[in-house]
């Protein structure tokens, strides 16, 4: 039976914990300096030297089993609850050199929960700058435990590390501290009701603030002959607990641990001056991101570009060597058009996610943070929803989860809530497909109209979010006890590999998950778009050709025809002015004529495919629907085109794409199509500036993605927050959009 | 002297002699903020909150609410700066 060892990571947040777990397993993960960047549950495969494997997790980062958070919750619960599948054989204790003294807090409370605890003391290449002298042996024994001294940056002490592991059994298992020091008589009591338990993990299980286990918390508080104690009681006892705590390790380290204050650097003091003074502070901050921003408009176009020239091209390629017909389409303007539509966004999401991962492994994000707070407190804001705000420019599924260390509940709920109105980039298609079709292109001051009402775009999501939050803020009766705490790390170079895994893992993840749904919906679309139970839809070609002969083309197609015949002329002209065909006017009239006949076959053919579609299935359905959309000045296309992106917005373009290739034969470009779209009932185009701002600003304030509904679902435990923000944002967006419709139009 | 952390300057120090009406944060315990340990206000947020402080090793920034309730021992000489 070759069973492999189960180990547990554990540590304070900052100690290069995510580090050690990469250089354990090989697998590159995410490390930052942000408190609480380890949220997900990570586990990786590590090889030891006698052929056996270790299973690792990597917990998430917290500072001592009282816990205050759901994630640090996660930490306890694993190593309270033995019939847990993860329960560890080994519990590894990452520690930086510089905070030795307050990781140790943690450590000798996993110590006394007689679990076989490992101490690794990480950053050991700081120990000669700092001045640090240690005595390993001599702490190994004060400690009763082995020391690993570990430095990730220059990848030493490791294979250290994996022998200890392998060797975990011979590990003490004995506790170091007798925590019924702080109350003998208490303690005595809660042994006497409890024979069979562990003493301190009761105590751990009675203190906790977070309801985990609810079973277990219930059974001891129901029991009859459990002494009683107020919560402030508990929490005085927490405190000396924690007093008693450093009383001990202070001893152990006064020892053992030597700083020389003369090695010494004010190497982070003198940088804070400058990043987080009262004008340079913010001046740094505005640059940062105008420079962030900056990367995702413009730098990002030439990737961009890139890519839409390889799917335009590929789209072609498979039209022209598949025979033609609805499947091909399918594949060329719906599944290929949509997963096109996700992949252009790659280039800015990874600018994004470079940034946002360069800036917390760096340290940089907690000056942020610092220069924030008292800016977003009159909102109800932290100073760390700044983090979830900047990060929703990206996607608000990260930023959502990126509020779990706003310690305050009512300000971690007001954040989440109004996240998904600062602009993703999931907006981002169709707000630069209708800004190029309704915003003319004209400049002022040099600036073009297009790029001020992409801007202003941008404003209006930051300017939505901080209003419903001071809205918000005002109407949630929630107390919490605003207690606001932020570490300042030490400013440390990025890992360049940290960073680059940072950004490949969120690049894909997001690429996936909407290409998945596209891929999906296209499908799904194509399949009601090409069938149809009416006559109408079965006797399509003859009913259409019928009208033609009878009452002529439509105007839409007229202006086609003539259109096409002016380009072609056009073209004509110039090829003659240059002298290749100098006298064939003769020629010119034949081909003129075979063209004219070439343009209204394809305009017929158009009419019948968008008469068909009319009739379809997803016709039925749209139709159906367009009594809702029209007042915001929309068809029942657009109006199919808002219901499938309920999924996700960036699904609004691909939809479009398919909708129209079913219902058009003729390569064009959806942007074309789009502007060719006619409003039945005017005879103009659909798309004009009011039924365009209409529909940019019900994109700007609709909730439109399962996925971040689902996370806010996770993240607040309950449907009540999602449920209400879906409605609250929908509701909101339509009148918007129907007010700015009737108002312009 | 006695004063709260929310009273020093930038660059003085105190030691840590109780904790105000209020109990303050167990967190706050965990990271060394405790009795008899040296805190120097390092900085102060330009709209005067939070405050960054440095205690036992530990680098953070708290409000001044619960800055106020952190008792120090100044010594008079080490506010000149």
């Amino acid at each position: 039976m070759n069973k492999s060892i189960k180990v547990a990571l554990i540590g304070n947040p900052n100690t290069g914990k995510t580090s050690v777990f990469n250089q354990l397993t090989g697998l590159k993960q995410k490390v930052g300096n942000y408190p609480g960047i380890t949220v997900e549950k990570k586990e990786g495969v590590c090889k030891l030297s006698n052929g056996q494997k270790a299973h690792i997790i990597d917990l998430p980062g917290t500072y001592s089993l009282n816990t205050t958070s759901l994630d640090e919750s996660v930490v306890v619960e694993l190593l309270l609850n033995k019939r847990n599948e993860d329960f560890p054989d080994v519990a590894v204790v990452i520690s930086d050199i510089e905070n030795l003294k307050r990781n140790l807090l943690l450590f000798t409370q996993i110590k006394d929960l007689k679990i076989p605890t490992l101490l690794v003391i990480n950053m050991a290449d700081r120990m000669v700058k700092k001045g640090i002298t240690l005595n390993i042996k001599e702490l190994e024994k004060k400690l009763d435990t082995r020391i690993a001294l570990v430095s990730t940056r220059k990848g030493t002490g490791i294979e250290e590390l994996k022998t200890s592991i392998e060797n975990y059994s011979t590990l003490s298992t004995e506790a170091i501290i007798n925590a019924s020091h702080i109350a003998p008589e208490y303690f005595e009591r809660l042994q006497k009701t409890f024979p069979g338990e562990d003493l301190y993990k009761l105590w751990l299980v009675i203190t906790q603030d977070i309801n985990f286990m609810p079973v277990e918390k219930n059974r001891l508080q129901n029991s009859e002959l459990l002494p009683t104690k107020s919560k402030a009681e508990l929490k005085r006892l927490q405190h000396k607990e924690t007093i008693y705590r450093y009383q001990f390790i202070n001893k152990v380290l006064k020892e053992t641990y030597k700083v020389d204050p003369s090695a010494a650097t004010g190497f982070r003091a003198s940088i804070d001056r400058i990043l987080t003074h009262k004008i340079f502070g913010y001046v740094i901050f505005i640059l940062l991101l105008l420079l962030i921003f900056q990367a995702i408009f413009d730098w990002s176009q030439y990737p961009m570009d890139f890519i839409d020239a390889q799917f335009a091209s590929a789209s072609e390629w498979i039209k022209e060597t598949l025979p033609p017909g609805v499947f091909t389409n399918l594949l060329a303007e719906g599944i290929l058009a949509g997963i096109g539509g996700i992949v252009i966004f790659i280039p800015q999401i990874a600018f994004l996610f470079l940034f946002i991962s360069l800036l917390e492994e760096s340290g940089y994000m907690s000056r942020v943070v610092f220069l924030m707070d008292r800016l977003m407190r009159p909102f109800g804001l932290s100073g760390k929803s700044v983090v979830p705000l900047i990060s929703g420019t990206a996607c608000a599924i990260p930023a959502v989860m990126a509020t779990r260390n706003i310690e305050n509940w009512k300000e971690r709920l007001i954040t989440i809530l109004v996240t998904p109105f600062t602009t993703c980039s999931a907006r981002l298609p169709v707000y630069l497909i209708i800004i190029a079709l309704v915003i003319p292109q004209d400049t002022i001051l040099g600036i073009s109209y297009q790029a001020l009402t992409l801007m202003f775009l941008y404003f209006l999501g930051f300017a939505t979010a901080i209003i419903s939050a001071s809205i918000l803020n005002r109407m949630l009766k929630i107390k919490g006890r605003s207690f606001f705490m932020i570490e300042m790390p030490s400013y440390k170079l990025p890992l360049l590999r940290n960073v680059a895994y940072t950004v490949v893992e969120k690049t894909k993840s997001f690429v996936v998950g909407a290409g998945k749904i596209i891929l999906a919906i296209s499908i799904v679309l194509w399949f009601l778009g090409s069938n149809g139970f009416s006559d109408e839809f079965k006797n399509a070609e003859e009913i259409v050709t019928e009208r033609i002969v009878n009452e002529g083309f439509s105007t839409h197609s007229k202006a086609f025809i003539s259109d096409k015949l002016e380009e072609y002329k056009a073209l004509d002209r110039t090829g003659a002015r240059e002298g290749l065909n100098a006298d064939n006017t003769d020629l010119q009239k034949g081909s003129i004529e075979l063209k004219t006949r070439e343009f209204q076959e394809a305009a017929k053919g158009q009419e019948i495919a968008s008469f068909r579609l009319e009739h379809s299935l997803i016709g039925n359905i749209g139709k159906s629907f367009e009594p809702l959309v029209k007042p915001l000045g929309y068809d029942w296309k657009i109006g199919i085109a808002i219901l499938t992106s309920f999924a996700a917005r960036e699904v609004f373009v691909g939809t479009l794409a398919t909708i129209y290739s079913v219902g058009n034969d003729q390569e064009e470009t959806i942007k074309g199509r789009m502007a060719a779209e006619i409003n039945q009932d005017t005879k103009k185009p659909l798309f004009n500036l009011a039924s365009g701002i209409s529909l940019i600003l019900f994109y700007a304030f609709a909730m439109q993605c399962m996925s971040t509904l689902a996370v806010v679902k996770k993240e607040t435990n309950s449907w009540r927050w999602p449920l209400l923000q879906l409605g609250f944002m929908t509701v909101f967006a339509y009148l918007v959009a129907l007010i700015t419709y009737q108002i312009l139009d | 002297m006695e004063l709260s952390v929310a009273d020093l300057r930038p660059g003085q120090k105190g030691v840590i002699k109780e904790f105000g009406e209020d109990e303050i944060p167990v967190k706050l315990l965990e990271l060394g903020c405790l009795p008899g340990n040296l805190l120097e206000l390092v900085q102060v947020a330009p709209l005067n909150d939070p405050l960054y402080i440095d205690v036992n090793g530990s680098h953070i920034a708290i409000r001044r609410d619960i800055a106020r309730r952190i008792m120090l021992d100044v010594k008079e000489d080490s506010s000149t700066r």
